[in-house]
């Protein structure tokens, strides 16, 4: 906790690797969300 | 009272300004759509639960940061206790912003403002900013070696933009005021009138829906 993160650095691209990974996280949860069905939605289909 | 208020034989408006204001909060908000039973079918999908998820981080954000203001700094600082609710305030305050910012994506790719919702939309966007300025302010009442290197960095950039002298990043009591104070205040009533437009309006259809929202719904 008390080191600085690694940092990915593209062009003017600069984001820390933590940042990166939650980003990365977020849109496979988003996506999961769309395809995921809900718990007893599908039998009442 | 209850002669003045009641409607003439025309069916014109009351004269008061009371009896105006509940003959038109029942007449857009009636009860059954302010606490629903039965919602459309399209809401049986986890891009719904985003906002839920994020009403209930924003509660437990609230919650903690009420502990926390009350023990004080030296209590979250020194106490195990103490540095377990501040961790529990900022981590609070992390899945906060993933599923908000998860919402906005749903929302967004649903283009959610349809069908007369522009003032939700619009009052999701001001809780959106608000709730950047509440995080900055929490990072810099932190008290810690982390929030003075924050304060340090952004003093410059605010000088810059001419507001250093209404909003000073280096006075601790400015920056903690506004953040237990202002700011929550501000986002629990925006939050809460957000909620409110969204029961008034309902909840948006997807794009492509097809089927009558009344012919198949489920219970949420």
């Amino acid at each position: 906790m008390d080191t600085p993160a690694g940092y990915l650095h593209w062009g003017f691209i600069l984001i820390s690797i933590p940042n990166l990974l939650l980003i990365g996280l977020m849109i496979v949860l988003f996506a999961l969300a769309l395809v995921v069905p809900l718990p007893g939605e599908k039998e009442k289909s | 009272m209850r002669s003045t208020n009641a409607p003439g034989p025309m069916g014109e408006r009351s004269s008061s300004w009371t009896a105006r204001a509940r003959d038109e909060m029942a007449e857009r908000l009636p009860m059954a759509n302010l606490l629903p039973d039965r919602q459309p079918y399209y809401v049986g999908s986890w891009v719904y639960v985003f906002g839920v998820v994020t009403i209930a981080a924003l509660v437990l954000t609230v919650l903690s940061g009420v502990i926390l203001a009350i023990a004080g700094p030296d209590w979250w600082h020194f106490s195990s206790i103490g540095r377990f609710f501040n961790s529990v305030h900022f981590w609070s305050v992390q899945v906060l912003f993933v599923f908000m910012v998860l919402h906005l994506w749903g929302q967004y790719f649903m283009a959610s403002w349809r069908g007369g919702r522009a003032t939700t939309w619009m009052i999701g966007v001001v809780i959106f900013a608000i709730s950047i300025g509440a995080a900055f302010t929490g990072y810099l009442s932190q008290q810690n070696f982390a929030s003075q290197w924050i304060g340090v960095s952004a003093k410059d950039a605010l000088n810059a933009a001419g507001l250093g002298a209404f909003f000073n990043v280096l006075n601790f009591g400015q920056m903690y005021g506004i953040h237990v104070m202002l700011l929550p205040a501000a986002i629990i009533v925006l939050v809460a009138l957000h909620i409110v437009w969204v029961r008034m309006k309902g909840v948006v259809r997807p794009i492509e829906s097809s089927r009558p929202a009344s012919r198949s719904t489920s219970e949420v």
